[in-house]
Order: C-alpha cells, then structure tokens, then sequence
C-alpha cells in the first residue's frame, strides 16, 4: 500500500526534518526581533514607537508568500545579500533555506511583538511604579520586571503563534525549498493513484506534529501563568 | 496596565536630550538601510522608468492586476461566507451535550487547525482534478475555498464557542427558565448575541483568509490570484521586483482597510455595551465583553 | 436574527458557487471530431500558454501573442474558423491532458512535447517544431558552451518539477547546483543579477527571453535532446489529426510558418530552424 515511499527520490524524514529545522530557528529569530520590536512599539523614544507600529502595520498584512517571494528574488538574487558561501557544493539550497527563515522572522515577528504587547498590557501598573519609584531606568524596568511577567502570561498565545509557524514554514515550497508540503506536491503529482494515502500521511505527521506542541505548550502556559 | 507610559517617567531635560540622541541615531541606521535598498535596487536598474511605466498604463490595471485582485477578493469572500455556518456548526457541535456530537466536531475542528492550508489546497486540487468533473476554470477556485474553507472554519468554530461561552450565565438560565427549549435558547438567545461579539473576530479573520488566499497560486493549485497573474506581467515586461512591490502595496492596503474596520466595529461595540446610564455608586462599571480576535491571540498567522 | 443570518450565508454560498460554475466550461460535450464540429459551430476553444513571451503570451492589449498562437490561429482558419471565433484559455503545463480529456479545449498548442506517456491519454498532431533543451547564460558569459561545460560548482535555474534540469544533472553535469523557481521570468531575474549561471529548458522558450533582453542574454545554442511540440486533441480523433496534420502542412508550405517564426523570435541570439519537422504518420 505504502509502495511508493521505497522511492528513493520520496525523502520523507528529510523534508520533515526541514520542516522541523525552518519551525526552530525561525522560532528563535522571531522571538528576539518580536521582543525588540515590543520594546520600541512601548519605549520612550517616538520615533522608535512609530517605526514599531509601522513595521507591524506592514508586514502584518502582507501576505507570507509575498514576503518568501520577496526575500528570494528582492535580497537575494538583486541586492545580492547571499546567506551561504558562494563557492559550497550545496549554496543555492542553504541560500534558499535561510531566505526562507529571515522571510518567516520577519513575518513571525510582528505577531510575537503584539502577543507581547497584549501581555505587557496585564502586568499590574503598580509593577512598573514600584520599579520607576526604585530608580530603574526604562529598560531596567522592561527587562527585570515587565517583560518577564509578561512573558508569562502570553505563553498561551505565543505557542499559538508557534504552531502558526510551524504550519507556515510550508510556504518555503514557493522558494523551492525541500520541505514536507514541497515534496508532497510532488509526490501526489506522481502518485496519483495513491492520493489519499499521500494526503493522509502528511496530514497525520503534521497533526503528531502540531498536537502534542498545543498540549505541551498548553500545560506550560498553565504551570508559569501568574496567578492574579 | 492601559497606557504604555507608566513604563518611563516624565522625561527631564537629560532624559530629553538622550532621547532625542537616541532618535538620531535610529534614524541615521533606518537612513542606512533604506540607501543600502534604494541603491542596490539602483544599481541593478530596478528603478529604470521603462519597469515601472506599466503601472501607469490603464491596459496593465485592466487585464492583469485587477482581474487578479478580484479573484483574490472573490476567493476570500466566497470562504469567509461559506466558512462562516460551517464555524457555527462546528462551534455549536462542540458545547453540545450529546458526546456524539460533540466529539467529531472536536476531532474535525483539531485537526484542519492542524494542517497546512497550503497542503489542504494542493490536496483539493488533485482530488477535484482526478474525482470530478469540475471545469478547470472553477476547479482551482474549488480547491482553494476547499482549503480555506476547512482551516478556517475550523478556526472560526472556536471563535464561536468562545463568543457563545463569553456570554453571561444569566442569560442560558433566564432563556431555559422561561421554558425554551436548548435549540431555542441557543438560536435565539444566546448566538444573536454572540454573533454581535464576535464580529470584530470574524473580520479579522477575514484578513487571514485574504493573505492565505496569495498560496492558491502557487505549487499546482494554478487559482489566477492577484500574485499569477502579476507573473503575466512579468513575462510582458521582465520587471519581477517592481510588480511584486505593486502586489505587496495592493495586498498592505488592503488588509488595513480590512484591519481598521475591525478596530472600528471593535469600539464601536464596546461602546455600545457599556450601558449608557451612569451606573450607581460604589458599583463597578460592567467590564466590556472581548472575545480576543485571532489577532490578539496570535492565531492569525 | 440568527436564522436569518444562517438562510442569507447558505443562499449567498450556494448562488455564488452556482454561478461560477455556470461561467466557466465553454468546452463542448459533442462527439463530433474536431473537423466537423469547427465546420458547424464556427467556433474553437484552443488552449495557449499566457506567460511565455515569444510563444504564447497574454498582452496588455487583451490579445494573444507568439508562435503557438500563430499555429493555432492558422489551424483554426483552415478548419474554417476565424479569430473571432477563437475562445482561448490558459494551459498551465500541469493540466493539458485534463483540459483535452474533459473535451474544455478543442486543442492545446502550449509547447507540447509529444511524448509515449502522453499519447495514452491524449492524440498529437504535428510535430509542428522540434525543440531542444539548451541552455540561457549572460551574453558576457564564456565560459558555457554546452551542457558539458556545467563545471566548477555552476549553478543552474529551472522551473518546479520541471524535467530539463534533473536531465542535465543526471546527464551530464553531476555536480551542477539547481534552483527551482515557480516561472520562467523569476529564473531569469536570477540569472541576470548573477545568482545562476545559467537557465535550462527547451532553446525556443529561452529565445523568448533572450529576445526582450537582447543584449544581456543568450541562448547557448548546443542543444541536447529533441522536444517535438505537437498539438494536442482528443485521443482516438484521427479526422480532427489528419485535419490539424494538414494544416500544418499547408502553413509550412505557404511560407507562414518560416514568417511567423521570423516575427516572433527572428530576432533573438538563437540560430532558427529553417525547415519545419515531418509530420509523424
């Protein structure tokens, strides 16, 4: 029944692993470019804030595709910004491949950034006052009392942003990038006689993908809420 | 925590002058990005008045890119509508009391939030391709509703029972108490007002759906959205970065207009609950209802 | 309140749906062959590329462009059809054999490779043109001559599950780097700014390109297998083939087909055939 997965063009694990590997350092990167950008969207600075909102503004109703696009054919092939040394065997691929991510920083970011915002918003005003009045500077006060609190409440919707991502890291097909939703259009290309099976195989890898990180995720946001 | 100034004092005129040196700082370092971009697009023509003529010409707006956005709006739409019952149904289904019910809305609902859209519309699209005899014209505007249609009714269906669980207690109790049956409680008591709430969600989400919409010209799907048929333009014209930076505006533009209109409605509601009486003394005013949008949450990714 | 809102959805849904199934399908459901039915119904539905420059490409102007189009409008007055007549629509490479099996277009002329595989589901007149796969570099590029010159980690561009590229990396550059775009066009903005050496697929597509860019592209011209484009239709329709065979015949013989050539790609950096192919018996 499963016949066609002896092929060895049909490299499951890998575009899986691919999958897997876009999800976690996308992840990263758009956790740290969110928080900076939550910081400029609340700091003192005007022109920070209004660079923040703008940035969000933007890229936030941009369409994915359009931003995986862009960053292939905009950074990388006309201003040049290559990601891999030129001269290695696999360049083109890993070039692909970190596009891919930066595009998904990018995008990822701004809803990292308004998760945050939100859970800044929760923290208790005596909080940030009871640091001010100890002399804390704005960042002192963003990075020892607020954002930590913050952090904690808005797990729950981070990880929703997570299994977004997860689930987006599939528009790196556009790019040609080999992942799982890349190779599956191949193969229900080719295998079109098996086409339920091929669907059904993906979806269930993604949904044993993607369920267990809601439930984990669920049970953590669970354990460090703060309780009020 | 309302206002985001309570994070700094006042600024004296130390803090004045070092925010204002910070400012310049920041914008000598946009400065710099934005030359780096303009000069590297530069240098490589992209700014060649020849690339860019074609989107003052009315024959590119007429044949390309407004066809194409109109099929993107008429996918979302087309979606969002039939999205919306199949989000009730399945929102309803699961609070129902009934585990038979209950369970397979759970199931199907878990498991389309689970799966790429991009996936389910290239499934759609071979399945409607070998199974039906669909016309090809309509076939790849099939697969992408299909595709959107699964996740985000899906999606929706949580909107739905989390706006039917907003609501006050009161009113299930008062609406059974008068002797209603569950059907009627539910249709005429508790989803009016529910759907009120919900509102700025759902045109959120239909935000969500006009971005997923840009997938459905991609890989095999072939659906001739705003994103295809600008690669018609392409071929005219050999201006691959200028058409894709006119896409992205159209797109940006949009979707604000569709985001605003959901702030609006959002505090235009709100507005609305907050009774219009003053409420009695040493009472607290009754806290705004918000059923947080797919945008607030994050969902809307 | 809610009910009403419930009836409004389904009847906007299901009219909405209704109606775009009702737009599409010109196609025809007649058994006729392709002769017959182009002589009483004055009409044909011909599948064309729209994204191919040279070939078969959609003009701001709203009109057809290239030398597929050129065959098939010459095909469709020899069956009795004029221009006005002609509905044409879009034949993504993917979907030619649905199109033709689903009697949605009465013929495809889209660079349309004949091939074993293909001839179980559908029927092919011509060859109209042999193509070769070649390959498009910088016209300041010397240092690729052929398929056999892909040395020294070059990296090469072609289209998504496209079949040109993986021949050339099996065939005969091993270690050739390949990026897959979704079109063409994006090949081409990678090869012009330097992030491939070279873009693969049949040398008439690349001469399409070659030639809005003259002096920044070439087409190779060492090509290395042979693409014979026919023009598809019904299988098993051997009057509507010997029909579209004749035609061929007669625009090859009138001088049409050297002049349509000479107009749509004379003028790219890419040696024309001269003489048109047999026609296969």
């Amino acid at each position: 029944m499963f016949d066609f997965l002896n092929n060895p063009d049909y490299d499951l694990v890998g575009a899986f692993w691919t999958t897997i590997q876009l999800t976690f350092w996308s992840a990263i990167g758009s956790l740290i470019w969110g928080t900076l950008l939550a910081g400029m969207r609340v700091s003192p600075v005007p022109l920070m804030r209004a660079f923040g909102t703008t940035y969000v503004n933007i890229f936030r109703n941009t369409p994915l595709t359009v931003v995986i696009l862009f960053t292939s054919l905009g950074l990388s092939s006309t201003l040049g910004i290559q990601l891999a040394s030129s001269s290695s065997p696999t360049s083109l691929a890993d070039n692909s491949f970190r596009l891919a991510i930066l595009g998904f920083i990018v995008y990822t970011s701004t809803f990292v950034c308004e998760s945050l915002r939100a859970g800044i918003n929760t923290v208790p005003v005596g909080q940030a006052e009871a640091a001010r009045a100890l002399g804390l500077s704005f960042t002192q006060v963003l990075r020892l009392i607020v954002l930590p609190q913050a952090f904690r409440s808005v797990i729950a919707p981070l990880a929703n942003v997570l299994i977004a991502l997860l689930k987006n890291t599939t528009v790196a097909a556009v790019i040609g990038v080999g992942e799982a939703a890349l190779l599956m259009s191949t193969m229900i290309e080719n295998e079109s006689d098996s086409l339920f099976l091929v669907f059904a195989l993906f979806a269930v890898i993604f949904a044993a993908l993607v369920l267990p990180l809601g439930l984990l995720l669920g049970w953590v946001a669970k354990k460090v809420e703060v309780k009020r | 925590m309302s206002t985001s100034s309570v994070l700094y004092d006042a600024p004296g005129p130390k803090a004045k002058a070092r925010n204002v040196l910070y400012s310049i700082l920041f914008v000598i370092a946009l400065l710099a990005v934005a030359y780096f971009v303009y000069a590297g697009f530069d240098k490589k023509g992209q700014w060649a008045p020849a690339l860019w003529k074609p989107f003052i010409e009315g024959s590119t707006w007429t044949q390309f890119l407004l066809p194409g956005l109109l099929k993107t709006i008429e996918a979302a739409a087309l979606a969002i509508v039939i999205a919306l019952p199949v989000g009730a149904l399945l929102g309803i289904g699961r609070l129902s009391e009934h585990r038979w019910i209950r369970v397979p809305a759970s199931t199907i609902v878990e498991f389309f939030r689970a799966i790429p859209v991009l996936m389910l519309m290239v499934f759609a699209a071979e399945l409607y391709a070998y199974y039906t005899d669909i016309s090809s014209d309509t076939r790849p505007l099939f697969a992408a509703v299909t595709g959107l249609v699964l996740y985000n009714g899906s999606v929706l269906a949580e909107v739905f029972r989390s706006g039917i669980l907003a609501l006050p207690k009161g009113q299930n109790e008062a609406a059974s108490a008068l002797g209603l049956r569950k059907t009627q409680v539910m249709t005429s008591i508790l989803l009016p007002q529910a759907v009120t709430l919900m509102l700025p969600a759902i045109v959120s989400q239909l935000v969500v759906v006009l971005k997923d919409t840009a997938l459905a010209g991609q890989l095999t799907i072939g659906y001739t959205e705003l994103i295809r048929t600008s690669g018609t333009i392409t071929a005219n014209f050999s201006n691959t970065i200028p058409t894709l930076i006119v896409v992205a505006i159209l797109y940006i533009v949009l979707n604000l207009i569709l985001t605003s209109f959901a702030s609006w409605l959002e505090a235009r509601l709100s507005r609305r609950r907050k009774s219009p009486k003053e409420t009695p003394r040493g009472a607290q005013a009754p806290e705004p209802v918000h059923i947080a949008t797919d945008l607030d949450v994050g969902r809307a990714v | 309140m809610w009910s009403r809102i419930l009836r409004a959805g389904a009847a906007v849904a299901a009219l909405s749906l209704a109606l775009t199934a009702c737009g599409g399908g010109g196609g025809s459901s007649s058994s006729a062959n392709l002769a017959d039915k182009a002589k009483n119904d004055k009409k044909l539905t011909i599948g064309i590329k729209f994204d191919q420059p040279g070939l078969g490409l959609k003009q701001p102007n709203g009109t057809y462009a290239g030398f597929d189009v050129d065959v098939a409008k010459y095909i469709a007055k020899q069956l009795g059809v004029d221009e006005s007549g002609i509905t044409w629509k879009e034949a993504q490479s993917a979907q030619r054999e649905d199109l033709i099996k689903k009697g949605e277009v009465d013929f495809i002329v889209a660079t349309y490779s004949i091939t074993d595989k293909r001839k179980n589901e559908v029927s092919f007149g011509g060859p109209y043109f042999i193509a070769h796969q070649d390959l498009l570099v910088r016209s300041d590029d010397t240092s690729i001559t052929g398929p056999e010159s892909l040395t020294g980690n070059k990296k090469l561009c072609s289209v998504k599950g496209s079949t040109p590229a993986q021949n050339v990396k099996d065939k005969y550059a091993k270690e050739v780097q390949l990026l897959e775009r979704a079109t063409y066009s994006q090949c081409i903005t990678s090869l012009l700014n330097g992030e491939v050496d070279a873009v693969t697929t049949d040398d008439i597509i690349l001469a399409g390109y070659a030639l809005q860019q003259p002096d920044k592209l070439k087409v190779v011209g060492k090509g290395f297998s042979d693409e014979n484009y026919g023009v598809g239709l019904k299988k098993d329709d051997t009057q509507g083939r010997t029909a579209i065979n004749d035609a061929i015949q007669k625009m090859e013989q009138d001088g049409t087909w050297a002049a349509s050539l000479k107009t749509n790609l004379g003028q790219a950096k890419y040696s024309l055939p001269t003489t048109p192919p047999a026609i296969a018996p």
